[in-house]
């Protein structure tokens, strides 16, 4: 979840209002929550035994939140007293919502309810677990009840909770101590449902912490499964998106609000079935393809339709008898979206003529058909071209495909991608130039929402990583910050899985195959698969030791989970904090030398017309110009190993890219897995005399280039995540060479993860005069190393006689404060980045950013046609608070821009990002201080309680200073963090 | 791929007697002669009969001058026929006749009512793993997804043909796997995009000239590989490069009046498989 909260400190009067309101909603929330809370409760029943320990536990770990971290745990109360005081009730009650929500979702699935909710959106935090325990008892209000126990403090709000849980995360790594308990504690069971591909459901039981690793392996014991490495669990987000259950995460994080319902499914198709070595794996592969037909998702021609369909037939009937087989048996299954009569005639005349063929045997026939469907193992997502045309991108083994209504239009093989990014909605690919062309393009498409955005780059990132590489990046240790996701893949690729495969000598496993009419007819039936669940006993085992599973899941998670979180989220300020190593992907196999198979791709292809859409790009000064940059950047830096690509604006992306040059350096690879989950972006904009001067939006078109990026991303503050990949890394032996070229420029991985910009008031100015200052606005963040000296610049500004704070960053713990680089040297890029660069987004909430995306069907057309995007953060909630006064500086009037500055802090799940800005207007000097506060975190972090703290420090730190607006953007990526 | 090129039935149609004056044409190059144009094709036909297809020949029609190139009427693959749309309006009768003959094979005829859609044959190239449709002149969008509807099995690719008539008139099918492919600009352009749209690999059998691109490759069974192609008298130094074709029968057929009105080889006929249903 990606919560953003922007504010301008103009006042403190709006927050008083706020306050007064918060009891009344607290109320509601409650009943809210209580009600959700019976369901949870009533279940209760098997969660009670642990409760007594946890209660124990759970006084143990209340303390140890605030103890470890003394000073966290007054804030949190202090946050919270302030949360409510500063935070508009909407706010609250969003965030109340959003808390009862979840709980609603696990309620159902979980049995051990109210446990596992808490624990849930608490996050893995141990504590939260036994609070949740300790919470029955402690019921301060008749609707606290369930919550109360969690929180025990009399607040008991929603917001209340979350507050903690924000503080457990948050200082819990710091402290350490917080860890230590939580391992010891609970080991709380939920069971997972999971939907088996013959339609069964698969009941097992796992510790509330368990990692998707656990649930999977005991799917896969429970079905026979060796070669496990094509499969993979997933599950509907509250979205109702299916999303890939992320092995080395905790369940329980990535489920969110969802029930604790998951499918089995194929994940990766392999582009050979008969390379499979075992009958039973290509067995599960046809129910997969089946249910793909069947539904539509696969589509093939009526003859294929009846030439599977008699394999299938084949398969699960046997040889066609005449006594058994009546007209009508075919009736019973469903082969296709729409089964016709002539259909199933075709398909009894080609059954017949099968005989004596052997189930396995029908199988190979029908993989070996289904395979050369050309949708065969793509997997399609719905976005729009630069255009705004509807097209779908398709995955596959190969690369990516583009289609536009069924037609193939374009295509990007592996070897042609150089990096694979995203930036809120919007999905890029950087491309190899071709012979003719010396620069690199990039690619965009907008697709729904961030989240799906995230979605289809992660699906990349893995099939690049499972199909063309020989083995996973290895996982390289954050260095400081990270920005953006460091999501890779983690388990074996598909030479790994071959070579594993290859190993496998075992008695070929009984299996039972069932029947498609049974299957698709009753959910409930019998689960088809003849072992034996063993869902109970290992349910007694983990109750038992769930360390093995379920804590040590935890335990990693914690660190991995908060690690990752914090790294990403940490864009500026995490180095020091954040030190955890993102190395989510922890499985890393050894590295298999094959690179024969894949070789073959098309590495041959030239590059088509691909316009570089770098140039084009140039032109909106505000939109984000992710390709030239890139491209230019990439184009210097490749082979350099160091590339501070986007880096420059974002100091989280500088940080980021710091570490992957230097991760690059080292490993090569990282494979880190990083989500950015949250953020939250305080600006407060101190505004002497007309506050809202400050920017100008216009200028700094050109130049700003990488200013925009950094910019948009750091200073605008939005909150979205951005992660990149490269698919190729330098030097990396994983590849499985096609182009020897590739490996090399592959080098730099970076990420520019500015997650953090949200939109409203990004100000990014020309300024004559500071173009340093400017540079050093967008570079902020970016240079973690370099930070300190400009941040103090903040204070000295207030030229207007308004005091700056110089640590805007309130709420962060540590505060790093970065000096901005000009963007000229960060980017090497066209150094045109003139200081300038300035994106005023004013105080509307909602901004819009302008992206550059180059045409996507560069192929078929020449030229690549470059548009400005409006983006607008749908996906989000912007909750934006103003003060009344200052609605009349809503006018943007352009002034002089005397200087800007901007700091950035970053404290664990904290960054943020203080941009001062001076400006001339018509003899006014106004100053304005733009907080940006972006939490990170997986959703257990407390959004109140940071934001109400960050709005009270702005407050104390700028008592001249009115608290201008507050803006919170909510942005829910949680699925993808854990996914 | 395998298969590739098997045929039974070739279906191709009599030359009306406005050919010479009534065709359509993109460039105003030397009148037809209907004489020599008919000895073309009478010459033709004997060699697809010589091959052991079986020849369909349907009747020409005076009102439909360009009525000869089938190709563009009917896009057939496998038990199924798509009767196109035609991108020129004064073609668009040509496809009753098809229709006819289609259904007389048992071709699962699927036809395309969309008025928005347009689609010639000749903008249609099957590689055996997939389609690649010209969008041109004569071939809309619209006429690529019916098409791509039609055969859901494959792969459909757009590839923009900017100059010439048809995508086909620079480049074809010369065996499994190989590409037919003319020297110019457009055709250059036109394959790189087909090799990066694609997921298979092919072959490239590079020609001078654009028109000797277009040839017509049969697999007849125990007669293995043969290909029809331009003669050295009409494209000397393309036809040499056919001739480097090892394995192959190679059949050069002259075709000097059709190329007139840009008719390449393959316009002539649209070739079926009465067995290949499944």
């Amino acid at each position: 979840m990606v919560c953003g909260v922007e504010f301008w400190v103009a006042e403190e009067v709006g927050s008083e209002p706020e306050v007064k309101k918060e009891p009344e909603k607290s109320p509601e929330e409650q009943e809210a929550e209580q009600q959700t809370n019976p369901s949870e409760s009533a279940p209760n029943g098997d969660a009670e035994p642990q409760p007594a320990p946890d209660n124990a536990e759970n006084a143990e770990a209340e303390p140890a939140p605030s103890d470890p971290l003394s000073t966290p745990s007054p804030d949190g109360q202090k946050k919270e007293k302030g949360i409510s005081r500063f935070l508009p009730p909407w706010l609250k009650r969003q965030k109340s919502n959003s808390q009862a929500e979840p709980r609603d979702g696990h309620a159902p699935t979980d049995t051990p309810t109210q446990p596992p909710t808490q624990e849930e959106l608490e996050d893995g935090q141990e504590e939260e677990g036994p609070k949740g325990e300790g919470t029955a008892v402690q019921p301060t209000g008749g609707a606290q009840e369930v919550q109360s126990g969690e929180e025990e403090s009399p607040v008991a709000n929603a917001e209340t909770q979350p507050v903690k849980q924000k503080e457990g995360e948050e200082w819990a790594p710091e402290s350490g101590v917080p860890s230590a308990l939580k391992l010891g504690k609970k080991m709380k069971i939920t069971v997972c449902h999971v939907t088996l591909l013959d339609g069964t459901q698969f009941p097992c039981e796992v510790e509330k912490r368990a990692k998707g690793q656990y649930l999977f392996s005991k799917v896969c014991e429970h079905l026979n499964l060796l070669e496990k490495d094509y499969f993979g669990l997933s599950f509907k987000d509250n979205t109702d998106q299916r999303c890939w259950l992320d092995p080395t995460k905790e369940i329980k994080h990535q489920i969110h609000n969802s029930q604790w319902q998951f499918a089995f499914s194929v994940k990766f198709y392999p582009p050979d079935p008969s390379q499979l070595t075992e009958d039973i794996t290509r067995y599960l592969l046809c129910l997969q393809l089946r249910q793909d037909i069947s539904l539509g998702r696969l589509p093939c021609s009526f003859v294929t339709h009846a030439l599977l369909g008699s394999y299938t037939l084949q398969a699960e009937l046997g040889d066609y008898d005449p006594d058994q087989h009546r007209s009508d048996y075919i009736a019973q299954f469903h082969f296709a979206p729409t089964q016709t009569k002539e259909l199933e005639v075709k398909l009894a005349e080609l059954h017949k003529s099968h005989k004596g063929m052997t189930p396995a045997q029908a199988d190979i026939q029908f993989l070996e058909n289904a395979k050369k469907l050309s949708m065969y193992g793509v997997d399609l997502h719905h976005a729009k071209d630069s255009e705004g045309v509807d097209i779908m991108l398709g995955v596959c083994a190969n690369g990516l495909l583009i289609y536009k209504d069924r037609l193939r239009i374009n295509r990007f093989a592996w070897p042609k991608i150089l990096k694979i990014s995203y930036k809120r909605c919007n999905f890029y690919i950087k491309i190899r130039p071709g012979e003719t062309e010396q620069f690199e393009s990039t690619v965009g498409f907008k697709l729904p929402n961030h989240r799906a955005a995230k979605r289809i780059w992660k699906v990349c990132v893995e099939h690049h990583t499972f199909f063309r590489l020989t083995s996973p990046e290895q996982p390289v240790k954050s260095k400081f910050l990270t920005l953006g996701s460091r999501f890779r893949y983690s388990g074996r690729t598909q030479a790994q899985t071959r070579q594993a495969s290859a190993l496998i000598h075992r008695s070929p496993p009984d299996f039972q195959r069932t029947s498609s009419k049974r299957s698709a007819r009753s959910l409930d039936g019998a689960p088809v698969v003849s072992v034996s669940d063993h869902t109970h006993p290992l349910v007694s085992t983990h109750a038992a030791g769930p360390g093995e599973n379920g804590r040590d899941s935890a335990l990693e998670l914690y660190s991995d989970s908060k690690s990752p979180q914090v790294e990403e989220g940490a864009e500026p300020g995490k180095g020091a904090a954040t030190a955890v190593p993102a190395e989510p992907a922890s499985e890393t196999w050894k590295a298999a030398d094959d690179s024969s198979e894949l070789k073959s791709l098309e590495e041959e292809l030239t590059s088509l017309f691909l316009s570089k859409a770098c140039f084009s790009g140039l032109m909106d000064p505000c939109s984000t110009s992710v390709a030239p940059p890139e491209s230019t950047l990439a184009a210097v830096s490749e082979k350099s190993p160091t590339r501070l690509e986007s880096a420059l604006s974002d100091s989280r992306d500088i940080s980021k890219s710091t570490e992957d040059d230097q991760s690059s350096g080292l490993n090569g690879q990282p494979e880190v897995i990083e989500v950015v989950e949250e953020t939250v972006v305080i600006e407060e904009v101190v505004r002497v005399a007309r506050p809202q001067s400050s920017a100008p939006e216009t200028a700094a078109t050109e130049p700003a280039l990488e200013g925009k990026d950094e910019g948009s991303a750091s200073s605008d503050s939005e909150s979205e995540e951005e992660a990149e990949y490269h698919p190729q890394l330098s030097g990396s032996a994983h590849l499985i060479r096609e182009d020897p070229e590739e490996e090399e420029q592959e080098v730099g991985l970076n990420q520019e993860a500015p997650p953090a910009a949200l939109k409203p008031c990004i100000i990014r100015e020309d300024v004559t005069d500071e173009a340093a200052a400017t540079a050093a606005n967008m570079a902020e963040p970016a240079d973690a190393q370099q930070q300190e000296g400009e941040v103090l610049v903040i204070p000295e500004k207030a030229p207007n006689g308004h005091t700056h704070d110089s640590e805007a960053p309130p709420t962060l713990f540590d505060e790093e404060e970065e000096p901005s680089f000009v963007n000229g040297d960060v980017s090497h890029v066209e150094g045109e980045h003139a200081p300038q660069v300035i994106c005023c987004s004013e105080p509307p909430v909602v901004k819009t950013e302008m992206v550059t995306i180059s045409d996507t069907f560069s192929a078929q057309k020449a030229e690549i046609t470059t548009k400005e995007v409006p983006i607008v953060h749908t996906e989000t909630k912007t909750i934006t608070y103003e003060a009344a006064q200052l609605d009349g500086s809503g006018d943007v009037e352009p002034g002089v821009l005397m200087t800007a500055h901007t700091i950035t802090s970053e404290s664990l799940c904290t960054t943020t990002t203080t941009h001062i800005t001076k400006t001339l207007k018509g003899g006014l000097s106004e100053t304005r201080i733009e907080k940006r506060i972006v939490i990170t975190g997986d959703s257990d972090i407390d959004h109140d309680q940071a934001l109400a703290q960050a709005i009270k420090e702005a407050k104390e730190q700028h008592p001249d200073m009115s608290v201008t607006r507050v803006v919170v953007h909510k942005e829910t990526d949680l699925a993808e963090e854990d996914e | 791929m395998a298969g590739f090129g098997n045929f039974t039935h070739a279906i191709v149609r009599a030359i009306p007697g406005s050919f010479a004056t009534g065709a359509l044409r993109t460039e105003n190059l030397e009148e037809v002669d209907p004489n020599r144009a008919l000895r073309e094709k009478k010459a033709y036909v004997a060699v697809l009969r010589e091959l052991g297809l079986e020849v369909l020949e349907l009747p020409a029609d005076e009102s439909m001058p360009d009525c000869v190139f089938v190709e563009d009427c009917a896009v057939v693959c496998g038990d199924t026929a798509l009767l196109t749309r035609p991108g020129a309006p004064s073609r668009r009768g040509e496809v009753e006749e098809m229709k006819t003959a289609l259904t007389n094979l048992s071709l699962n005829v699927v036809e395309m009512t969309d008025e928005t859609a347009t689609l010639d044959g000749g903008d249609v190239l099957f590689t055996g793993a997939e389609f690649f449709v010209g969008l041109s002149k004569r071939t809309n969008q619209r006429g690529a997804e019916i098409l791509a509807d039609t055969f859901k099995d494959y792969a459909v690719s757009t590839v923009p043909v900017s100059h010439g008539l048809h995508l086909k008139s620079f480049c074809s099918m010369a065996g499994p796997g190989l590409i037919a492919i003319g020297s110019s600009q457009t055709a250059q352009r036109a394959l790189k995009t087909m090799q990066q749209l694609s997921d298979h690999k092919y072959d490239k059998l590079t020609v001078p000239d654009d028109a000797a691109a277009n040839c017509v490759y049969i697999n007849m069974p125990g007669k293995g590989h043969i290909l029809l192609h331009v003669t050295p008298e009409q494209f000397p130094e393309s036809a040499k490069v056919f001739e480097k074709l090892k394995d192959y029968t190679l059949i050069p057929v002259s075709n000097l009046e059709n190329v007139k009105v840009d008719g390449a080889l393959s316009c002539c006929l649209v070739l079926a498989n009465k067995l290949a249903r499944v």
